[in-house]
């Protein structure tokens, strides 16, 4: 979710927007007290409507990426389980041949709604880093040179959040094959595409069944 | 067991290596100098929750209210209002302070703060005169306490924020504060910004409604 309050100019701007919803209010109870009752139903409603559109709109408008100073392709990795598959090993390879490159691995520390709105997210966390920990090393001895931290549960945040870390030139997403993978369900991929205006190229990992566990992203 | 049977365990064998704060987390993409001010905020407008509740309680379920205010009381919406306009300004001067430090200007940012600190003093004195002519007290009954709840908490927070200007406006003129290194600007202007907010939304409730 992002935060409307992030800087003086939000919480000023929010000033402006409380007098102009009480000076309606006012306005309208000043003629009618059921009239300025249904002002400020109709406003508050319009700003409920606000809210929860605010983040369907702002995945329409893709947000410029930040640059940085090296030559170097820098490569966003986002994958959970598939992380260690050996189709995103061999696309790797063939993006990092004949460049000198630099690969960011975001492995989201996928929980389940309830562990995550009581904040139960150790479990999650160490599920992700030994993940993380085991693809690095499988990317390494493939001549991979790459990093990587635990992301966000909620996979679009953790790549906003890789994105502002590393500044990548390009998108890597790694899921499962359509029908098993979460990820595709809710539109992870398309909804990257449309916010972030960077290349985002998607692998699909179609792991053997004994690696795969309950959680499919 | 004496002391002398205790074993000597090594700090680091409490696993002290793991008591240090979690890496920032930029998930919620706000600034980790900044978010403090957010979550004060936060507990804040908890508290004037609070006296709310107390105020509406009084107003809308209290069986003994039939008409608000009850007969013999009237606010000075007058006087609150031309308050209102002041403490409006008030925002206008910060957000002025801070753009103006934002693009280098000193000038600005010392006017800026000077004109809000005097601005939020002329709000506090008039709230005084307010209180001391208003004709009713605490004592009174259930009215009075709630609209001196209400009101004398956001006075004391206009006296915090107030404090918090002086400090700000000292530094603007010791040299202090760059269009690179604000953070006190911004975090005192933000909480200003919730001080006024709170007073329209104590206004439009205590005074006009």
């Amino acid at each position: 979710m992002r935060n409307p309050f992030r800087t003086e100019a939000d919480a000023f701007r929010f000033v402006w927007l409380t007098i102009i919803y009480f000076a309606l209010i006012v306005i309208g109870s000043v003629i009618n007290t059921w009239l300025g009752l249904g002002v400020f139903i109709g406003e508050t409603a319009i700003l409920i409507w606000w809210i929860v559109t605010r983040g369907l709109r702002e995945q329409t408008e893709p947000e410029a990426m930040p640059g940085h100073e090296d030559d170097d392709h820098r490569i966003l990795v986002v994958a959970n389980e598939t992380v260690g598959g050996e189709e995103l090993l061999d696309e790797l390879k063939r993006r990092a041949e004949g460049v000198r490159a630099q690969v960011f691995v975001v492995s989201p520390a996928l929980n389940s709604k309830l562990r995550h709105w009581v904040s139960d997210e150790d479990q999650a966390r160490l599920d992700a880093q030994s993940r993380l920990d085991e693809s690095l090393a499988t990317m390494r001895a493939a001549g991979i040179e790459a990093r990587g931290q635990i992301g966000d549960s909620d996979p679009l945040q953790a790549i906003e959040d890789g994105i502002r870390i590393f500044a990548p030139d390009e998108l890597v997403i790694s899921t499962h094959p359509e029908g098993r993978s979460n990820w595709l369900e809710r539109g992870i991929v398309d909804a990257t595409r449309g916010r972030f205006a960077c290349p985002v190229t998607h692998v699909v990992v179609d792991l053997p069944l004994d690696e795969r566990s309950a959680t499919t992203a | 067991m004496s002391a002398a049977d205790v074993p000597h365990i090594p700090a680091h064998a409490h696993g002290d290596a793991n008591l240090h704060p979690p890496p920032i987390h930029w998930s919620s993409r706000i600034s980790h100098l900044i978010v403090g001010i957010f979550l004060f905020i936060g507990s804040e407008i908890m508290l004037f929750g609070s006296f709310f509740t107390v105020y509406f309680f009084d107003r809308v379920v209290n069986p003994n209210t039939t008409q608000w205010p009850p007969e013999g009381f009237i606010r000075p919406w007058y006087i609150a209002l031309i308050n209102t306009c002041i403490l409006v300004t008030s925002s206008f001067t910060v957000h002025w302070a801070t753009t103006s430090i934002k693009r280098g200007n000193r000038t600005g940012l010392q006017c800026g703060l000077a004109l809000t600190f005097l601005l939020g003093l002329t709000f506090l004195l008039t709230q005084v005169v307010e209180y001391h002519r208003i004709g009713f007290n605490t004592s009174d009954g259930a009215f009075p306490s709630t609209f001196f709840g209400l009101t004398g908490l956001h006075g004391f927070h206009v006296f915090v924020g107030l404090m918090i200007l002086l400090v700000m406006t000292v530094r603007s003129f010791r040299g202090h504060f760059s269009p690179e290194e604000h953070h006190g600007i911004e975090v005192g202007g933000i909480y200003w910004h919730f001080v006024d907010v709170m007073w329209i939304v104590v206004y439009v409730t205590v005074y006009v409604l």
